[in-house]
């Protein structure tokens, strides 16, 4: 199973590049990817509270399971607009 | 009419996007780069987006503004990339039967925007830089808006 993942703002700083592609071998949850990638990456350890899930552009709860070909972004908060 | 865009916003073409004939009033907001932000010195603002999630998102807050007050035609544009002093990063306009609606529709479209639609902002200010956040609400909360 291959997923597409998506990295923003201080999260696509830390992870240094913008996504990545990544083989599962077995079911797996959009909050169990990201504890893996903070595992492998500690610097993203400041900005793991706040993150939130989508799942193929929209927004999704932490424990929903990935399937092949999907794409998981990692969102850290937002903040457009204006002050 | 919903966008991400990385060059100078056009307020005209947003309200020219939303006029109706059964339309009496189109009220606007311009989010603009502001010189100072918590005690410090704001040199420039950089927004960054998820554009297909984010427009996405945009048009689910045109289709609530016309549930919940009831207007004609909502239109967002998002600027990314570097925005300096003055100018705009965000526009919208939002047309209703009369402008009651068309002022809670626009509030509404900026308030929501800000916390749902997948840009960010980072701050460039004397002597730093910074992600601007936290977002409202915890993160699976956002979900089930």
């Amino acid at each position: 199973m291959r997923v597409r993942l998506l990295f923003f703002a201080a999260v696509r700083e830390r992870m240094q590049t913008a996504e990545a592609v990544r083989e599962l071998a077995g079911p797996t949850t959009v909050e169990a990817l990201w504890h893996q990638l903070l595992r492998e990456h500690p610097s993203l350890g400041d900005v793991r509270a706040a993150v939130a899930f989508a799942l193929n552009r929209e927004y999704v709860d932490s424990k929903t399971m990935v399937h092949d070909n999907d794409e998981v972004a990692f969102i850290p908060p937002v903040s457009g607009g204006s002050a | 009419m919903f966008e991400v865009v990385e060059t100078p916003l056009d307020l005209a073409r947003l309200v020219a996007a939303v006029g109706r004939a059964d339309a009496g009033a189109i009220a606007t907001f311009i989010g603009t780069t502001r010189d100072h932000n918590s005690g410090r010195r704001v040199t420039r603002l950089e927004y960054e987006a998820y554009p297909e999630m984010a427009v996405r998102e945009m048009n689910r807050i045109g289709e609530q503004a016309v549930e919940r007050f009831g207007v004609k035609a909502v239109a967002i544009s998002h600027r990314v990339g570097v925005v300096e002093i003055g100018e705009a990063s965000v526009a919208i306009a939002v047309s209703a039967a009369h402008r009651d609606a068309a002022f809670a529709g626009c509030r509404f479209a900026i308030d929501r925007l800000k916390e749902i639609v997948p840009i960010w902002k980072k701050e460039h200010y004397v002597g730093g830089e910074i992600w601007i956040g936290p977002q409202r609400g915890t993160p699976d909360s956002l979900s089930t808006s």
